[in-house]
């Protein structure tokens, strides 16, 4: 199982403009120095608040937003570096599944035609009749009916939306699939249908998928590795199985605190973190979460941890985890 | 006796010459200083239920119908004006997304203070130093310069605060809270919550939580009511319910929860969707998705039976502990 | 793998859904039946003229209404109904051109300063609030100064003056949409710049538009009548209704039918417009909402 995406170095910020001449006041840090890969076959979740950058990054790695630096490698080649024609034809290979199911398609065309969208744009040539059966074979794939592709996005539930904007993402047969916090808007039961059917069309078509959401209970379930984001960086890379006994950053604990167990026996719902995020314009120096961090000495403002191997086979970037500290 | 008794509360619309139910059959009581909870999904009823409680329903050609009572009185046959001396005083709101119940033209302590002055005899100064009192037990930090801001200088999670201590400060018998927390990232949520728990707790509150988070249910209230497609289908005391649930949807909807450490895979889905307000099905609106349906269901509308205790169902083949 | 769908949706065609609810309002209706009126008149002016608009008889000068001439004659003996029913073709191919012109011209700029943003929206809109705050009237002057008068100058002026109002309705919808997520989605499709701007976001943005012109073609007819009133419009012996007006103010005492027909003409055919808009707005607004 190799290596399906390598991401290093990754960072985009902001700069922000104010003043009446405009002038730069300041920059606000989306995504900061972040490194990591994916196995060819694996669920990688992003798990992580408002503003730490899980959205940005999976930008960046669709190349969608221009990184300030770094390099996203898919299979070996940079698409960072890619010219845009290369980098068209490589959009087939990798597809992103989107947050809101209310706006992701064109609300004037039907079903049926934004999914003949994807073959117009990338010129696969297909005859109508070819075309159509495609189409009404990839809502079956998604549990959608050709009925559905003559509606117009709004005539759907949110979930046969989604259904939908899954059923686009697949249009390419792409290898890899970034879904968005895909479920963060339905209902809990739809979430679950949706859940499993990404479980089953992973099998069937030995899909990669990078699953962000703020939901760690659905990431821990759902994923292989969790990738856990803070304020633009990483701060603990750890196995979704194990992340309850292993996770030894002091921000992924107040996490998993902060759960609210549907086990009334067990009132272990904890608020162990202050305050809120901050915001993410002219960051302070020494690590992120150095603010709201308990256990935070005077080297935590001063030095930027980098992510280094934990003895159960994760990453953390801290210069006191947790498990060193009991 | 309890503070708050609701009967057969319905509420009935005409839409296009059809006849339609988006509420009914909704039973429960809660004692005081109880926390009740009230969970379902988007269509269940659940804020309705609030509204109507309320008296805030906008009823063009429509009806509510059954008993609400409060401390002996009906609410639903008082006039609007009796309804508004009991609202905010003895009953307060705090309605989904604070964002919006916040004016954006004044600075939010004057808005609680406006409110709080409005339902207690109590005069402008002492009111404020009331009001900040409360923001600091809130855990606002800084509360004396928090009341001269504006909703758009604040985060999510104040303006939360602020809404919060809006509903609290007239010490009302009991509180409402529509979807308190949703919205915030999820480590604010849960100082939110906890904090709202431990106030209202303090000031012997009875807390009436409507969410649709079966988590934050369990850990935050003592009965609960589910909701499905405008129906109350069951409720129970919190263990009960959630250790061996009697009505097919609500075992179904916590299979639905992913959990840490649960196995791969074995995630339940509830198949078909929750039907819309013009398409309820016959009899029973969650037979169509049940695996204990039978033909009794699809023509009959179960009726919410009282078993043991607390515990109330509607179901025709409801789940039983020996199962 | 098909999930049993419960949801059963109903399926109309946009467009008979649109002429239901069109249709429902009565005062769109009403609009709709004095713009056709408009057009008829327009169209078919020559055919309806009892007498040629510009056949002079000074005899029968300044007449009030009879039987022969139903709206009296002018001060020279030229039929007012004949001329009233020319100008309804002036004015109806005034407002249509020159709010042709705004709307290309304003959906073109708009477009451009939506999609691109920075520096490139910071001129152009500039130079549309710059436009917007001219009146038309100096617009106006300035072009027959260059070109002469006429109706010619008229057109160009009016269209000049009032792209501004679209190119920020089109600017505006651009902006929203451009974060919309169907928009991301198909530039993860690998869709060009091209592809997006016309196939999504103009289309997704013309509906403002449309209703705004509607208005806009009730505002230009007034606009060309004020200009006419001016004498800047359309020259004799075209009967512009505005220039007919003008020329009636000195027979004001005389013989006032001069100037209350045409003034009457007008007025309806802008209320049609103004109706019809109003219309268009109210549907629109219900087309966003989903029904129940």
């Amino acid at each position: 199982m190799g290596k399906l995406i390598e991401v290093k170095d990754l960072a985009v910020s902001f700069d922000v403009k104010g003043g009446l001449l405009l002038r730069t006041i300041g920059t606000v840090t989306a995504v900061n120095n972040v490194s990591f890969s994916i196995n060819t076959g694996e669920i990688l979740g992003v798990v992580g608040e408002s503003g730490c950058g899980k959205s940005t990054l999976a930008r960046l790695i669709l190349r969608l937003i221009e990184p300030n630096r770094g390099s996203v490698e898919f299979n070996g080649t940079d698409i960072l570096k890619m010219s845009k024609k290369q980098l068209r034809l490589q959009r087939r290979h990798m597809q992103m599944v989107f947050q809101d199911p209310y706006s992701a398609m064109d609300p004037r065309y039907t079903i049926f035609r934004s999914l003949s969208e994807p073959y117009q744009i990338q010129g696969v040539k297909l005859d109508g009749e070819d075309r159509h059966q495609k189409i009404v074979d990839l809502l079956e794939l998604v549990g959608l009916s050709s009925e559905h592709g003559y509606a117009y996005p709004h005539e759907l539930s949110g979930g046969q939306k989604q259904r939908a904007d899954i059923a686009r993402a697949l249009s390419l047969n792409p290898e890899f699939i970034i879904l968005d916090e895909p479920t963060a808007a339905l209902d809990v039961s739809v979430q679950a249908q949706i859940i499993k059917l990404l479980e089953g069309l992973r099998e069937r078509l030995k899909l990669t998928f990078l699953f962000i959401s703020h939901d760690l209970s659905l990431v821990s379930y759902f994923c292989d590795r969790v990738i856990v984001m803070y304020l633009g960086s990483i701060v603990e890379i750890v196995d979704a199985d194990l992340i309850g006994e292993t996770a030894c950053h002091p921000y992924t604990r107040a996490l998993i605190a902060s759960i609210f167990e549907t086990v009334p026996e067990q009132k272990n719902t904890q608020a162990s973190l202050e305050g809120e995020v901050p915001s993410p314009f002219n960051l302070p120096p020494g690590c992120v979460f150095s603010s709201r961090c308990k256990f935070v000495q005077p080297l935590c403002h001063e030095q930027t941890p980098v992510l280094e191997e934990t003895p159960d086979g994760g990453q953390v970037a801290c210069h006191f985890p947790l498990h060193e500290i009991s | 006796m309890p503070i708050l008794e609701v009967n057969d509360l319905h509420v009935e619309f005409i839409v296009d010459k059809k006849k339609i139910r988006p509420l009914e059959r909704v039973s429960l009581e809660m004692n005081s200083g109880e926390v009740l909870g009230m969970v379902g999904e988007t269509g269940s009823g659940k804020s309705l239920t609030a509204h109507a409680i309320m008296g805030l329903t906008s009823l063009v050609g429509g009806e509510i119908g059954g008993s609400v009572t409060f401390e002996g009185k009906d609410l639903l046959v008082l006039s609007e004006k009796e309804m508004q001396s009991i609202r905010g005083s003895q009953i307060a709101f705090i309605p989904q997304n604070p964002m919006t119940s916040l004016d954006p033209v004044y600075r939010v302590g004057d808005q609680i203070v406006e409110g709080l002055c409005k339902q207690v005899k109590i005069g402008k100064q002492q009111a404020k130093q009331q009001v900040i009192d409360l923001m600091g037990k809130l855990r606002i930090p800084k509360a004396k310069q928090v009341f001269q801001q504006y909703p758009h200088q604040l985060s999510g999670g104040l303006k939360q605060r602020i809404v919060i201590a809006m509903g609290l400060c007239a010490h009302p018998k009991i509180l409402i809270a529509d979807e308190p927390t949703t919205a915030l990232d999820v480590t604010v949520q849960a100082q939110i919550m906890l904090l709202f728990k431990e106030m209202t707790m303090a000031r012997n509150i009875s807390l009436f939580l409507i969410t649709h988070d079966l988590g934050v249910i369990a850990q935050v209230c003592d009965k609960v009511a589910v909701m499905y497609a405008g129906n109350m289908v069951e409720f129970g005391r919190i263990g009960e319910v959630f250790s061996s649930p009697r009505h097919p949807y609500t075992k179904a909807l916590l299979q639905c929860i992913p959990r840490i450490g649960m196995e791969k895979g074995s995630l339940a889905a509830i198949s078909g969707n929750v039907p819309s307000v013009d398409t309820y099905p016959s009899g029973c609106r969650y037979h169509p998705r049940c695996s204990r349906a039978d033909s009794l269901c699809k023509k009959t509308i179960p009726t919410l039976l009282k078993i043991e205790g607390d515990s109330r169902v509607a179901c025709h083949h409801y789940l039983d502990n020996k199962d | 793998m098909v999930e049993n769908n419960v949801n059963v949706y109903k399926r109309k065609p946009p467009w008979v859904v649109i002429l239901k609810r069109f249709l429902a309002n009565k005062m769109g209706v009403v609009g709709t039946v004095l713009i056709v009126c408009l057009v008829i008149v327009a169209l078919f002016a020559p055919l309806l003229e009892p007498y040629s608009y510009k056949e002079q008889n000074i005899e029968i000068s300044n007449e009030p209404p009879s039987l022969s001439h139903i709206m009296g004659t002018d001060d020279f003996g030229r039929d007012l109904l004949s001329r009233t029913i020319r100008g309804a073709r002036i004015s109806f191919v005034v407002g249509v051109l020159s709010v042709l012109i705004s709307v290309v011209i304003g959906v073109v700029i708009g477009s451009i300063a939506g999609f691109y943003g920075g520096m490139i929206d910071l001129v152009l809109t500039t130079i549309a609030d710059l436009t917007w705050s001219m009146p038309a009237i100096l617009i106006a002057l300035l072009l027959v100064a260059i070109i002469g008068a006429g109706l010619e100058s008229v057109v160009i002026a009016i269209g000049l003056s009032y792209w501004a109002q679209y190119a920020r309705l089109v600017r505006g919808q651009i902006l929203s949409l451009k974060s919309a997520v169907f928009i991301e989605a198909t530039k993860s499709l690998g869709a060009s710049d091209f592809v997006i701007l016309f196939k999504h976001l103009l289309p997704n943005s013309l509906s403002p538009v449309i209703v705004a012109a509607t208005i806009g073609i009730g505002n230009a007819i007034v606009l060309e009548a004020t200009l006419g009133f001016l004498g800047m419009g359309a020259q004799p012996p075209t009967p512009s209704w505005g220039a007919m007006m003008s020329n009636g103010t000195a027979y004001l005492f005389i013989s006032p039918w001069m100037i209350i027909f045409p003034g009457l003409a007008m007025m309806i055919t802008v209320l049609g417009f103004n109706l019809f808009g109003d219309a268009l707005i109210d549907i629109m607004d219900v087309k966003n909402k989903e029904s129940i």
